[in-house]
């Protein structure tokens, strides 16, 4: 068996499985709309994946026969569920690496695992005086929490740069660690450039300097094989419509130590072991961090998202999608009058590019009239779009089920916007 | 590619290639700036206004076809008009940008009606209006920032 390249790029990508992507696109009926008069070509996976059929049946057939509250009831359907919601706990355990179902948190996604962490673990651990740091190429939910906190707590943040490439640039981040330092925050993989961060290499880094490393991994499971473990994060967050699963639900993965020291965020029915009004005790891990009804039926939909990339394995997903970068990456570069943005040695399937003269909203309304569905904008990460001295890139970002024609009409469709703009 | 034609028309192509009254205004007593927080676009609006006439407008900025045309042309039209006038066409213009399948009643807009196809792109009508905001705040001379939102 093939080693399966982990998040951090230990091990490279070798004679990988070749994927079946005409099988892969029957479980996904909505490829097949048309937008206009031209199939829909979906190139905006880095925003939201579309969801196979594995992923719409889970849910329909949970929904409408064994749905009800978790946690709380003694009769068969409220077991039922219970069960089904903590198979998902279990199933993102083993789709992160992580030792213990404990230690994974049901949250409506990425941003909400990020607040959890700032407000929870960074409102205990932060004081004035204190520093953190975040990358330069950071999506805004793993900014701006960061800013609330360090604005509250009187603390400094600071910022790892990258280079013109959109590599982080690791000496800095040497120099930006000191004793009071007590929170890095990096993105696995960026959702504005594709650059896959070496995670194993910082977190030795913030490590050494006695802080903590929490990995927004949203952009990072669609691509590649997690092991939150052998990564060394204390913290990693990601959503599930980033993988194929269902929007308005994610998970959070923190080290059992750190969650149980923590205080909880948000109160409420769950998290509580008895509630008096002298004094109210809470919940283990993880209820003590899920106040409330959880999204049940969401978490039914990740579970079934995660099958459904290990049935494909994400080591041939992984490396389909890397054709498919490489093809484009090429086609365009042949073309006069683009600008790719992002050229990092490791990079998922992300690709921004300016056009010249042509503003990346024009350019998205032309490619939707071709059926393209790329994004068009900032992309959530203003600091890069500032690094490149630019307000918005066109980014296309591939998923399982594009295919080399599709690339291939991207750029066509690129081409002739240039055309229209002459 | 009709409908595209039919948003970026001729006059706008041309506008987003050569913007007339393009950069800052020395002699502006009002200005304000305008955000798309959509897509990162900023525009500055500057005006010279007297006695209630807008002198003499301009803009600045990076901005797609759709702003940066509707910006100037916004600066053409309004040049010499009073701020009522100015005030009036605004709304015609957002009635212009925002009317069903019905007829809109835009009298006197003049050339700013080659803006009409962008009504068939929702999405866009924030491009299109950026500039209107930001002059609105610089005539009521608002310090805030404003945004499409």
């Amino acid at each position: 068996m093939t080693a399966t390249p982990t998040i951090d790029g230990s091990q490279p990508v070798s004679a990988a499985p070749t994927l079946d992507v005409e099988a892969v696109r029957r479980e996904f009926p909505i490829l097949e709309r048309l937008i206009g008069k031209a199939r829909l070509v979906y190139l905006d996976n880095a925003a939201s994946t579309q969801r196979p059929l594995a992923v719409l049946d889970a849910e329909r057939d949970f929904e409408t026969h064994a749905y009800s509250n978790v946690h709380r009831g003694v009769h068969t359907l409220s077991q039922e569920a219970t069960e089904a919601y903590e198979g998902a706990r279990e199933r993102v355990r083993r789709f992160l690496g992580a030792a213990d179902a404990r230690e994974v948190i049901f949250l409506r996604g990425t941003t909400e695992a990020i607040n959890l962490v700032a407000q929870s673990y960074g409102r205990a651990e932060v004081s004035a005086g204190d520093n953190m740091v975040v990358s330069e190429m950071e999506h805004h939910s793993n900014i701006v929490p960061w800013q609330m906190l360090c604005q509250e707590r009187g603390a400094e943040l600071r910022v790892l740069p990258m280079d013109d490439d959109g590599e982080l640039i690791l000496e800095e981040l040497d120099r930006l660690l000191d004793e009071r330092t007590r929170i890095v925050a990096v993105g696995a993989v960026s959702n504005a450039l594709g650059t896959i961060n070496p995670i194993a290499e910082i977190a030795r880094r913030v490590h050494d300097a006695g802080a903590v490393l929490v990995v927004d991994g949203a952009q990072a499971v669609p691509h590649q094989q997690v092991d939150v473990q052998a990564m060394g994060a204390d913290f990693f967050a990601f959503s599930a419509h980033k993988v194929y699963g269902p929007s308005g639900v994610g998970a959070l993965w923190g080290r059992r130590e750190l969650l149980e020291a923590m205080p909880p965020w948000q109160g409420g029915g769950s998290m509580i072991q008895s509630v008096r009004f002298d004094q109210t005790t809470y919940a283990p891990l993880p209820a003590k961090f899920e106040a409330g009804t959880p999204e049940i039926v969401g978490a039914v939909g990740l579970a079934a998202a995660l099958d459904f990339v290990d049935r494909w394995g994400m080591e041939a997903i992984s490396a389909h999608e890397t054709r498919l970068l490489e093809r484009a990456c090429a086609q365009l570069d042949d073309l006069p009058g683009v600008r790719r943005i992002g050229n990092a040695r490791r990079r998922a399937s992300v690709l921004s590019f300016l056009l010249d003269g042509i503003h990346a909203h024009d350019v998205g309304t032309l490619l939707d009239r071709d059926g393209i569905a790329v994004r068009a904008g900032h992309h959530c990460a203003q600091p890069v779009m500032q690094h490149y001295g630019v307000a918005s890139t066109t980014r296309a970002s591939f998923g399982i089920y594009n295919t080399e024609e599709e690339v291939d009409r991207l750029v066509e469709a690129v081409r002739r916007t240039q055309e229209f703009f002459a | 590619m009709d409908d595209l034609r039919a948003l970026y028309q001729e006059v706008i192509l041309d506008h987003y290639k050569r913007p007339r009254h393009f950069g800052a205004l020395e002699e502006a007593n009002r200005r304000a700036e305008g955000t798309n927080p959509l897509c990162g676009d900023q525009i500055t609006v500057y005006a010279k206004v007297e006695d209630g006439v807008i002198r003499d407008v301009s803009f600045e900025g990076m901005g797609c076809a759709i702003s940066t045309a509707s910006a100037s042309l916004m600066t053409e039209a309004l040049s010499g008009k009073t701020l009522e006038e100015a005030a009036r066409m605004h709304s015609v213009f957002h009635r212009l940008l925002t009317a069903g399948d019905e007829v809109p009643d835009i009298e006197g807009l003049g050339k700013l009606e080659v803006l009409a196809g962008v009504r068939d792109f929702p999405v866009r009508i924030k491009c299109a209006t950026l500039a209107w905001h930001a002059l609105r705040a610089a005539l009521e001379q608002s310090d805030e920032p404003v945004t499409t939102e």
